[in-house]
């Protein structure tokens, strides 16, 4: 996974409440079996609304902020993958959508969640052409002229990103013992869910 | 003792499946169980080519192809030559990778989360995972079931544990009695429109109260299906007679005495008396009318006699903008009520509508009815034993009759991926869970309710409040 520590640019403001996985990534081009190249699609059905602020030609920016409740509805990865295609790495909201908020971090993206008058701020700054400067150390985010504003992280996920962690390949290194412990306790305890694989004993 | 602090269901499916911690809020969590589809997981297999790793437990897992798949023509190879595809890489990265696939022509197959619980796959007590975010549909079942992506498949798939954060718990209780023709979907229609699309952000929520004691298994998927909808990756009822009734049987459930064991330990899987919850919600049945969506989020939504609500009255700015966004997408005005609204297409289906108990409600509205003319209307069964007990029933040519197309399995309209879709501006009534835009197709609205709702407004060509109907 791609490592995330500092990050400076500029931000795309995209305020609208609610945009769901279905806006972001619509449905159809979900029999795509690729995971790269999907930037293209991204609100596909939308980058003709006159305003809004994803275009053809918008200027290369690896911040959004957005609205409330952003990435809500499906599960399809294809969301945080076409984002990522389109140069986005954070990803600044009051709310998300919990499981898009999860693949980001899978993904070497960061989604960010600050007070809702924070982000009003943010908004400005962005459609000011604000550089925006991410230190995921410290766990800040900052305008030229105001923050740093702290952020939220989970010791493990900021690490994850810092490192760019492979998560199959940790669980395997770190956890294998713990698995196969735990899996001899369920055998025992609860024997109807290895009934399958019993035959083979 | 941690044994004597009062747990909820959510804590205690949690803590039984923790396999090394980070304190209370995050944790390694073993998942029992996975469903796959053609879909979420292509990039999850070759995820795990990459990195040259097999599968953990493949008797764990069960594949279905079920969103990209025609819902006509079985017989014939899929003409959509990327959904062909996609469906043929389940195909062969389950037998690459020793994972059981329920054949597209076979009689096993369905909507994963209708499959799911059809095959005894889902019990109580389990967690269980899906590249969908419609999984909550089996804590119907008493199991902790949530959605994941594509990355998180293939974590599941190689190593079967999870990281998680613990969410908070919410406790929905329903109360009243409802009017007869409220159904489980107009109750978590209800309960999204009260709390809204994020008002459930984490929290895993527990329903609870006489009215969900009330509910078949069919209908407690209902209330389980649409939890996302209100933000929560995690819907739970506890298991009881009604559960255990629904499981004895089925192929993959456990018989004779892992049965008995299994039963024993399942009858502990409720909320202790005293356990607290983070957030309590209560929602009255009594004056509930049949719920029906009017914009473009599953929280926009009233009784079929109310008005729709004017953007200017709206406070901050923004949900004004919302509100006004939605109502021109729907190009729908406010101030007008939603029954008596022309719809083009019926939709009746989809993993929260499309069980037999759905196709009956709908079947029972029809009666020597026609559908109304300019109206299309689909009839699509959630699994095969879904198709195969309603024409058992006479389900099938009673549809027929009266104009319905009558299908076989799959999400079809409800996601639109496969070639169910509908044109620019039609306005379909339907079963499914997302009113999103384009959801049913480009520039298509969408307006969710009921089965007997979504069949009346075939029949009649509009928005129907069935109460005054019969
Ligand atoms: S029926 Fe709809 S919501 Fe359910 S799994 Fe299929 S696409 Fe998802």
């Amino acid at each position: 996974m791609r490592a995330l520590d500092t990050l400076r640019g500029r931000a795309i403001s995209m305020p609208e409440a609610d945009v769901d996985t279905d806006i972001i990534y619509p449905a159809r081009y979900l029999l795509i079996t690729e995971k790269r190249g999907l930037g293209r699609y991204a609100f596909h059905d939308r980058r003709s609304d006159p305003g809004f602020p994803i275009t053809d030609d918008m200027p290369a920016a690896p911040f959004l902020v957005a609205g409330a409740n952003f990435g809500c509805g499906s599960s399809r990865e294809q969301a945080p993958w076409a984002l990522a295609d389109l140069g986005f790495r954070v990803i600044v909201a009051p709310s998300f959508g919990e499981i898009f908020h999860s693949n980001c971090f899978k993904n070497g993206m960061l989604p960010i969640i600050l007070p809702a008058p924070t982000i009003a701020r943010l908004h400005e700054a962005a459609r000011a052409g604000a550089i925006f400067d991410l230190d995921l150390a410290a766990g800040t985010l900052a305008l030229p002229d105001t923050g740093p504003f702290r952020f939220a992280i989970s010791e493990d996920r900021r690490q994850s990103l810092l490192n760019g962690w492979d998560e199959i390949a940790r669980i395997r290194a770190l956890h294998a013992d713990d698995i196969a412990r735990f899996e001899t306790v369920q055998r025992k305890a609860a024997p109807w869910l290895w009934t399958t694989e019993g035959h083979h004993d | 003792m941690a044994e004597q602090i009062a747990r909820t269901l959510y804590d205690k499916l949690w803590d039984a499946h923790v396999v090394a911690g980070q304190g209370e809020a995050r944790a390694l969590l073993y998942v029992d169980r996975h469903l796959l589809h053609e879909v979420s997981t292509p990039q999850s297999f070759e995820a795990l080519r990459e990195a040259g790793i097999g599968v953990h437990r493949p008797a764990t897992q069960l594949a279905v192809a079920d969103h990209a798949v025609p819902t006509h023509d079985r017989g014939s190879p899929i003409g959509d030559p990327q959904a062909r595809a996609q469906v043929a890489l389940l195909e062969a990265n389950c037998a690459a990778f020793g994972i059981e696939y329920l054949p597209l022509d076979g009689p096993g197959q369905g909507i994963v989360h209708v499959i799911g619980p059809e095959q005894g796959f889902t019990i109580p007590g389990i967690t269980l995972v899906c590249g969908d975010s419609h999984t909550a549909t089996h804590g119907a079942f008493g199991a902790l079931a949530f959605g994941i992506g594509a990355s998180e498949c293939g974590t599941v798939m190689a190593t079967q544990v999870l990281w998680q954060e613990k969410a908070k718990r919410m406790r929905v209780r329903f109360t009243g009695t409802p009017g007869p023709h409220i159904t489980a979907k107009d109750m978590v229609l209800a309960m999204i429109g009260q709390i809204g699309a994020g008002g459930a952000s984490g929290y895993a929520i527990e329903y609870a109260g006489a009215a969900v004691r009330a509910l078949s298994m069919e209908a407690r998927m209902t209330l389980c299906n649409m939890a996302i909808e209100a933000g929560s990756r995690t819907g739970l009822i506890a298991p009881d007679e009604t559960t255990f009734a629904y499981l004895a049987g089925r192929p993959r459930v456990a018989s004779g005495r892992a049965w008995e064991q299994a039963l024993a330990s399942w009858r502990m899987l409720a909320s202790d008396p005293a356990a607290q919850f983070d957030r309590e919600i209560e929602i009255d049945l009594g004056s509930l009318a049949p719920q029906v969506t009017f914009g473009t989020s599953p929280d926009q939504v009233l009784g079929v006699d109310e008005a729709i609500p004017d953007p200017a009255t709206a406070s901050p700015a923004a949900a004004r903008e919302r509100l006004a966004h939605a109502l021109d997408y729907m190009d729908i005005t406010s101030g007008r009520p939603l029954a008596g609204l022309a719809i083009d297409h019926a939709f009746i289906g989809s993993c929260t509508n499309g069980r037999i108990e759905d196709l009956r409600a709908a079947a029972a509205m029809v009666g020597d009815r026609h559908v109304a003319d300019g109206v299309r209307a689909l009839v699509v069964p959630g699994s095969d034993a879904v198709r195969r007990q309603a024409e058992a029933e006479g389900l099938d040519r009673l549809f027929t009759r009266a104009g319905f197309l009558w299908r076989d399995a799959g999400c079809s309209l409800c996601v639109a991926m496969n070639d169910d879709r509908l044109p620019p501006g039609a306005r379909c009534a339907s079963t499914s869970n997302r009113n999103f835009e384009g959801r049913q197709g480009v520039g298509a609205r969408t307006h969710l309710m009921s089965p007997a709702m979504a069949a009346a407004a075939a029949l009649t060509g509009r928005i129907t409040d069935i109460r005054a109907w019969h």
